[in-house]
């Protein structure tokens, strides 16, 4: 009870007229930093950290929520309006976004991913409320075993991703993993794969650099060869009664994706290892595999947009939790605002609960305010979005690059990242002319970092003996879902075609 | 106008320098943009948390003109920090917050090409100690049990660490040839990761900061067994020491902010007052004692030789350890 009174408690203190006003602010910038492309919530919490201290601590903290709020939801504006990417986030709200998008139903993407967000950033909230201390310590149950088969589950999820053609899918996820190993090797701390000696390669491949430049430069180079450059823009209305149509359609279509991305997208975010990329690709993977029309996936699925999207404002509520509970932050963004919690001279770990409890729960109540006035103003700017798509290709085009190459300077600083991302959006346009699906590359490369250390980490624990994964009671269900799901459709695949005697799993 | 207010200045800041150092005199030189503030640790680990702090005060009490911007580069146990730091092209607006694998790594890796005496020194926030903490569930409640548990286990027992050649491993590494320990030893990517894994029991014991463990020391899941420091701790009066047990070891993690090689002067000088600013404040002043830091203000110089000594140090403490 006393927890219901302090988060009531905290949704008053947000409903302050100065609050209220850092709310409304907060999501207005934070929505248009989202859907930036390079720049996510991230830099738009670090930007704007030092102007929280002209504010007390508690309004500060509200402001910088609602930041991450408004930038959760910006991100996907990018990804539909634009094909680009907002934050890596949102990529794979990009598979679907970008295809409706083209189809000239943008404002129906766009009102799927606000409500999908508002929708996992309210389940999260509340999952947050109720079960805090308990989700705490499923975070910590999970060891790298743990760690590892999910990483595996992720996988099969996106076996079935790239269509029919599961060599070329394989072949993909491969690519991705090769990709996600260059760079220092986390266990020996030896360089590996540093390509042509260049130093760029040490700090490994950046997920944001590919991401942007598959999905922005070799989308922009795709449509060009498709349509060579003529293309009239869809000129989609904007109407408040084709806003309450999208809603509905949004609901209907996309229910399904909206609740499996705010449950797994939730579960990813609060381990401390994941975060919101994986959450939100994970969703999109298990809402194809549920899904009774798989074939629309990729080509303009609603509930493609509704799982990525609900999955990442989910997961980035549940990255606070390892925060707050054990003062490890699940995201970039989340070490940013502890940074700014030390100073307040709060101390995130396991005492902050009981120590501050008006703090946790104020901070909880102002998400649910931050989280209500985040869709209204993002359904608001939405004609503002759509104008620019009446925009010709021949402006949109040049208009995409640049935006690419800022966004993929911006992410790094660094201008061998920008070159590496031109090479990414040529070597993309030809995967894709040779039908090789690139969502499962794009993957690997965010997982891979995290599944080889964890798989390396476990062997060492275990003396070398794979049965360590089978043996451990979370590890091994999970491990096994895992394998079912890569090899049903390997075997289904072996059957039609005995021809082939490729065997795709290793 | 300009030259007489320079001279005025000079003269002016001779005098300070005498009686208050931290009052900055003429500052030519100012950041024009925002700093590269590189991190060689990964999020939530003893180094970031410091460098977190430090960027929260430098902001909260609007000492500098250009914010900076924490950047976490812990790959390679330090190397790609030292290598974006030692390639950076604007070295005017990079600094790098370092740990003692700013001595290891160009040891351990010498093709990286990294030669520690062309950075900068800019100040010496303080060093940490190390404590050795085991989970309230092991039944192990004196630093007597775990070595009788660690033999007992014969090559079982599990410690978590950031990785070969780093700081906790050396002083694991030094313990268990002290006590004849067969440890199994589990890298992670931060002494963060290491501590939320002690508390999830994943790993058995940890060598961390008391920065690191010190939430789940207080939550009661924590207990620490035995300091690596010279002395007692006062935050942990009932922890002996290694010393004590009758071994002349003690370790400590550098809490330093160096510049990038090849800064101006005038950069050096204007980053040399902005850390000596942070580290005589109430906030730095009260981090050292709640986070159990020793202070070891050193000037630039003294920095140098500090540097030529830590290096001498590690060769042989590796050398010792078959690294």
């Amino acid at each position: 009870m006393d927890v219901l009174l302090l988060l009531a408690d905290g949704m008053l203190v947000s409903l302050q007229p100065l609050n209220l006003m850092m709310i409304i602010i907060g999501v207005t910038l934070g929505l248009f930093i989202g859907a930036m492309p390079g720049l996510g919530s991230v830099n738009g919490v670090a930007i704007l950290l030092p102007v929280t201290f002209l504010v007390p601590p508690s309004s500060a903290i509200i402001f910088l929520a609602a930041i991450y709020y408004g930038a959760m939801y910006g991100g996907a504006v990018s990804s539909i309006t634009l094909g680009i990417p907002g934050a890596s986030t949102a990529v794979a709200t990009t598979f679907d976004g970008r295809p409706l998008a083209k189809q000239g139903r943008a404002s129906l993407a766009l009102v799927t991913a606000a409500l999908a967000s508002f929708v996992g950033g309210t389940v999260a909230n509340i999952l947050f409320t109720l079960f805090a201390p308990l989700l705490a310590s499923v975070a910590l149950s999970f060891g790298p075993p743990e760690v590892f088969a999910l990483m595996l589950l992720a996988f099969a999820t996106f076996v079935g991703l790239g269509g029919d053609d599961i060599p070329k899918t394989i072949f993909s996820i491969c690519f991705g993993l090769v990709l996600g190993a260059v760079g220092f090797d986390q266990i020996s701390g030896a360089p590996r794969l540093v390509l042509f000696d260049y130093n760029g390669f040490l700090q490994g491949i950046g997920f944001l650099v590919l991401a942007i430049g598959v999905y922005g430069i070799g989308e922009m180079l795709w449509t060009i060869d498709q349509t060579r450059g003529d293309v009239t823009a869809t000129t989609p209305k904007m109407t408040m009664k084709g806003v309450a149509a999208d809603a509905k359609e949004a609901t209907k279509r996309g229910w399904k994706g909206t609740a499996i991305g705010s449950l797994l997208g939730f579960f990813v975010g609060i381990l401390p290892a994941a975060g919101a990329t994986p959450g939100s690709l994970m969703s999109y993977g298990v809402a194809k595999i549920v899904s009774r029309n798989p074939e629309e996936f990729g080509k303009g699925a609603v509930d493609g947009v509704a799982a990525p999207e609900a999955a990442n404002n989910s997961a980035s509520t549940g990255s606070m939790l390892p925060m707050l509970t054990l003062g490890i932050p699940g995201s970039p963004t989340t070490a940013i605002l502890l940074g700014g919690m030390v100073i307040w001279g709060l101390v995130p770990g396991p005492r902050l609960f009981v120590d501050e409890e008006q703090f946790v729960w104020g901070l909880i109540g102002s998400f649910y305010i931050s989280n209500v006035a985040a869709v209204l103003i993002n359904l608001a700017f939405i004609p503002v979005f759509i104008w620019m798509l009446r925009m010709p290709f021949t402006i949109l085009a040049p208009m995409i690059f640049v935006l690419s190459i800022a966004g993929g300077y911006a992410a790094t600083r660094d201008m061998f990242d920008i070159w590496l991302m031109v090479v990414f959006g040529i070597g993309a346009f030809f995967m894709r002319k040779f039908d090789y699906p690139l969502a499962p590359a794009v993957l690997a490369i965010v997982l891979g970092p995290i599944a080889e250390p964890t798989l390396r980490q476990s062997l060492l624990l275990s003396s070398g003996d794979p049965s360590i994964f089978f043996t451990r009671p979370v590890a091994g269900p999970i491990t096994v879902v895992a394998l079912i799901l890569i090899f049903l459709p390997a075997l289904k695949f072996l059957r039609r075609s005995p021809a082939k005697s490729k065997n795709p799993a290793s | 106008m300009k030259m007489s207010k320079r001279t005025l200045f000079g003269f002016v800041g001779a005098t300070m320098l005498a009686t208050a150092p931290i009052q900055a005199f003429a500052q030519d030189w100012e950041p024009r943009k925002p700093i590269d503030f590189v991190i060689m640790a990964g999020a939530g680990g003893g180094a970031d948390q410091i460098a977190r702090f430090i960027q929260a005060v430098a902001e909260q009490q609007d000492l500098t003109t250009r914010p900076l911007v924490p950047n976490n580069k812990g790959g390679g146990s330090g190397a790609e920090a030292l290598i974006h730091v030692n390639t950076a092209n604007d070295p005017d607006h990079t600094i790098l917050v370092t740990l003692n694998s700013f001595f290891t790594t160009p040891l351990r890796q010498e093709n990286l090409g990294i030669d520690i005496q062309t950075f900068t020194p800019v100040a010496m926030m303080g060093v940490d100690p190390f404590v050795l903490w085991v989970h309230k569930d092991s039944g192990i409640t004196t630093f007597d049990d775990y070595v009788a548990k660690v033999q007992e286990m014969d090559g079982e027992f599990v410690m978590g660490g950031t990785g070969a050649g780093q700081e906790d491993s050396i002083v694991i590494a030094y313990m268990s040839g002290a006590y004849d320990l067969d440890i199994k030893y589990i890298p992670y990517d931060g002494g963060g990761a290491v501590a939320k894994d002690l508390a999830g029991q994943q790993i058995m014991a940890t060598v961390n900061n008391p920065a690191e463990a010190k939430g789940f020391y207080e939550a009661g899941d924590f207990v620490p067994l035995l300091a690596f420091s010279d002395e007692r701790m006062p935050a942990y009066p009932d922890v002996p020491t290694i010393k004590e047990m009758g071994h002349d070891f003690s370790y400590y993690n550098q809490r330093a902010v160096v510049g990038a090689p090849g800064m101006s002067d005038e950069a050096a000088a204007y980053y040399q007052d902005l850390f000596t600013t942070i580290y005589q404040s109430d906030e730095w002043q009260g981090y050292l004692t709640s986070e159990s830091l020793s202070p070891l203000w050193m000037d630039a110089s003294e920095q140098r030789d500090y540097w030529a000594l830590q290096v001498e140090n590690h060769q042989n403490l590796l050398a010792a350890l078959g690294e």
